[in-house]
Order: structure tokens, then sequence, then C-alpha cells
């Protein structure tokens, strides 16, 4: 084979693979649209399951899921920002600093089942706060700590040197530096990093199989003590666990939920190229 | 005459071991354009970055002997840094502003400063844009980017944001370099008024610059003082060999 020959080969083989990496998604979000989409209207969205929950719409668990996010959102985001900004500004390169950094890799590559055993230990068990709304969002909080952190501690580390130098120099505390300099330029970053860490928990079912999610609930809940159905595990239920189940919810439900997490990457990607284009520097 | 600045016997290693300073001994007075001048590596913006203890940023490094600031040894873990920064002011060789407006540039130090009065804040904002040559320039834009400013009118704005605090010293490491020859005749013509109030510290873009400026100046050679001495002494009669090869072209 010629040099030319080779060169051809190879562009037509690393193209394949790239179609063949894209084609899947594709085709997952094509048939689940095609599935569901003549299911979804707002009856769907807005009215609780009915007959054995072969009927009716989907609202109980929409409103958990929604909920339960939310619970991730405020259990997470301060500690990861917290912890983003003393790794990358105050920790010095030293064992206690490689070790958390070791830490926080570990957590990201521990499978989400585990994470719905230990906050079944730790929260529902052992702190007692029972199944509930609280224990579910503390556990995928947990969950979500690892890519928040990263993301977040990136975008603060590609903030320039010299915002800080000359911050310093003129005479700003070290935490004046932080809030005024670094952290607003390094904002977008920190929200692409929470919402793409959001939109993982709100389409997780482990661990909310045993801190929080209800096979069915008569009545929404009322406090954060209370358990909630949530949509990932209510399509695991209606797909596997109730007989009779028409299809076409199991498909209208499948299709909300990838809405959901697939706009909320939309989000992300919308506000980090806002950000990036308004960025003077 | 008591010095504004003595810097006693101080040396310097950075984490890598790279020996910067060794054994520096220096008086700087009031009022005074005190050059800092030598080949790279010398040591100078080291040297300046200990004086306002932006060297406190890194890691790893080891230091010795003391600076004293009015007599008040700036290492003295009860000092304020905040405040010893804002008495000592730094002009960096790139012009870096801060994003944002040239106001709010200018605006910055004061306002991390606690300085809440828009008055003040407002005058002073103007009187050190006039002291860095400048006003005339950006008066009727002082709400765009600073970004948007030439490299000229950066440097000043940069040079005008540390006077905007009245410190007592300013550091001005390299501040002409990659301006034009006008830019730097105003920076430089700037520097005679400015020394009347501030007491000048500045590394210098060349030795023809040094021995333009220079009240009194210093040749460092590899991390050590070679001489000290008025401008007169330093380029036009050096004692040391050194110093006269490097003044006068032969090396460097």
């Amino acid at each position: 084979m010629s040099r030319q020959q080779t060169q051809v080969l190879a562009t037509w083989l690393i193209s394949i693979t790239a179609v063949v990496v894209i084609l899947p998604i594709v085709l997952v979000v094509f048939y689940v649209v095609a599935k569901g989409i003549g299911t979804v209207n707002w009856q769907f969205l807005s009215q609780p399951p009915s007959n054995g929950m072969t009927e009716g719409g989907i609202f109980p668990a929409l409103l958990g899921t929604v909920i339960l996010t939310l619970g991730t959102a405020v259990a997470a985001i301060p500690l990861a920002v917290g912890a983003a900004i003393y790794l990358a500004e105050y920790a010095g390169d030293n064992r206690a600093t490689r070790a958390i950094r070791l830490a926080i890799v570990n957590l990201a590559g521990i499978p989400s089942i585990v994470y719905g055993l230990f906050g079944l230990g730790m929260f529902v068990l052992f702190l007692n706060f029972g199944t509930s709304i609280l224990a579910g969002a503390l556990t995928l909080g947990l969950m979500t700590l690892p890519v928040v952190i990263s993301t977040a501690e990136e975008a603060i580390l590609a903030v320039p040197q010299e915002f800080r130098v000359v911050s310093l120099s003129l005479g700003a505390s070290r935490w004046q530096t932080i809030r005024h300099q670094v952290l607003p330029h390094a904002l977008p970053g920190i929200i692409t990093g929470i919402i793409l860490g959001l939109g993982r928990a709100a389409g997780e079912t482990a661990p909310i199989l045993f801190t929080v999610a209800a096979f069915y609930l008569p009545e929404l809940p009322k406090s954060i003590f209370d358990q909630t159905m949530a949509l990932p595990y209510h399509l695991y239920v209606i797909s596997t666990q109730v007989p009779g189940m028409p299809l076409s919810i199991q498909y209208g439900t499948a299709l909300v939920l990838l809405i959901i997490v697939l706009s909320f990457t939309l989000v992300a990607t919308v506000i980090r190229t806002v950000m990036r284009r308004r960025r003077q520097w | 005459m008591t010095a504004k600045l003595s810097i006693r016997d101080l040396s310097f290693t950075y984490a890598d071991g790279a020996q910067a300073l060794q054994h520096i001994n220096m008086e700087i007075f009031a009022n005074e354009l005190f050059v800092l001048f030598g080949p790279s590596r010398a040591g100078k913006t080291t040297l300046l970055r200990l004086i306002n203890r932006l060297a406190d940023l890194l890691d790893g490094v080891q230091r010795s002997g003391e600076i004293l600031f009015n007599d008040q040894d700036v290492y003295n873990p009860n000092l304020d840094v905040t405040y010893l920064r804002r008495r000592i002011g730094m002009v960096f060789a790139v012009p870096t502003p801060l994003p944002g407006s040239i106001y709010a540039n200018l605006a910055y130090g004061l306002e991390m400063a606690g300085i809440k009065d828009r008055r003040i804040i407002d005058e002073r904002v103007e009187r050190s844009l006039r002291q860095a040559a400048l006003w005339d320039e950006v008066k009727d834009r002082l709400q765009d980017s600073a970004f948007a400013l030439s490299g000229g009118q950066k440097q000043r704005m940069c040079l005008a944001r540390s006077l905007v605090l009245e410190p007592d010293v300013i550091l001005l490491d390299n501040p002409t370099s990659g301006l034009d020859p006008i830019s730097t005749a105003l920076v430089e013509e700037s520097l005679f008024e400015l020394k009347q109030q501030y007491t000048i510290i500045m590394v210098p873009h060349s030795v023809q610059q040094a021995s333009r400026v220079a009240d009194r100046a210093a040749f460092l050679l590899n991390g050590e003082v070679v001489e000290i001495g008025s401008q007169q002494r330093i380029f036009i009669h050096p004692r040391d060999k050194r110093t006269e090869d490097y003044v006068t072209g032969r090396f460097g």
C-alpha cells in the first residue's frame, strides 16, 4: 500500500470510530422520542398515576426528581465549591493534599449502588433520617461531590495567576482576591460543573433506591423526612415490576427523564459558551 | 538621614535550590529614584518581590536576613501584609489590567482598603491618572474596558493604579518593557515628578535608561551586589571592573 492509500484508509477508519461513538446516543434519543412523544402532554406531566399505575401521569415522580435535584444542589454545592477553593487556592503541595486528591478521584470511581448502600447505612439507619428526601439528597450530593470539585478546581486554576498577583500587590487580602478576582472569572466553569453533576444526579437510580424512592405514594411528600417517588426509579418500576404496563407510558416516562438530563447538559453548554464569549482575556 | 528601606544580609533560595540572592545589603532613602540593574537572572525582580512580600506566594523557598521598611521588619509576623502592600506599590513588567473598566481598575485598591466614599475615590482616581500622565487620554472613557487601552496606556494605568493608594514606596519592575520610545519618554518624565512625593525603586529596561533616570544605582550580578553608588559613580566612574564592563556594553 502506498503512503497515500494508508492515509485514506486511516482517515476512513478514524471517521468510522467517530460515527460508532455518536450512533448509539442518536439512536437512543430518536427511538425514545419516536415512541414516547405521543404520550407526553400536559395531562401526562400534571396527573398522578392511576389504576395501579397503568393509567394517568407521572407528576409525583417528576416533582420528586425536581425536589431531590434541588436537595442535591443544596447538599453538594457549598461543600464542593469550598473544597475546590481550598484545593486550588490554599492547599500546599504536600502529602495531605495529595491524599485529598486521591480520595476525590476514588470517590468519582465508586459505583453508584455503593453510594446507595452507604446512604442506607449512614443517613437512613445510623443518623436515623429514615427513608427520606433528606437521606436521598445527601446520598446524591455525596455522589455529585467529586465531579463538581474537579471541574470547579479546574475552573479556578484556569484564572490567570497575574490577576491574583496584581490584586495582592494592591493590598487586597487573600480572601478579597479570591472573592473579587478569582471566583467571578471561574464562575462559568464552576456552574458548568454543578449543572453536569446535578444532571447526573437527576438521572441516577441506585443511590435513591434504598434511601428515598417509593414504589408508589398516594400523596405528595410534605417534609424532607418523607419519602418521595422519583423519575428514574419510577421508570424502573413501571418497566419491570408492574404487570400489564402499557408501553406508551414507559416510553413517555423515559422521554421526560431523557429530556431533563439532556437539558442539564444543554444549559451547561450554553452558559459556558456565552460566558466565554463575554470574557475579555 | 534614616533609610526608607534597609536590606540587611538578605539571601534567598528558590524551591528548586537555585540561589537567587546572596547576602544583599543596601539602603534606600526617601524621595530618591534607586535603580537595580544587571543582566537577567541577577535577582532584581526577586528582590523587588521580597520587598512587598509577593514572594510569599512561592512554596518551599528559603530566606534569611531582613528588610526594614521605616525601621520595621516587613517579615515581622505581626505586620499586616495588606497594609505593607498598600504602602509599597508595584508596577509589573507586563502591563496587567484586571478585567473590568479603567475606573474599576483604579478604584479596586481603594475599595479593598474599605474606602466607600465615592467622592474620595473619584478624586483619588483623577489625581493618580494625572500623575501618571494618562488623565487627558482616558477622562471621557473611564467606564471602557481596561483591555481596550494601548500598551503604553495600560502601563501608565497600572502606574496610576498603584499611585491611587498613595503609597510610600513604588517598585517599578521594568515599567517600559515593550513600550515605544514616546510612551517610554512619557513614563520616564513622570518619574521625575513622582519622586518628589514617593521613593522609587526601579528595575530599568536598559543600562541607558538606568543612567538616565537613576539618582543612585546598585549593580547586581548572579544574585550579588557588585557595586552601589550615585549615578555619577556607577555610570561614569565605576570602581569595579565588572560594573565598568557592563555599563560600557562589554557584556550583558
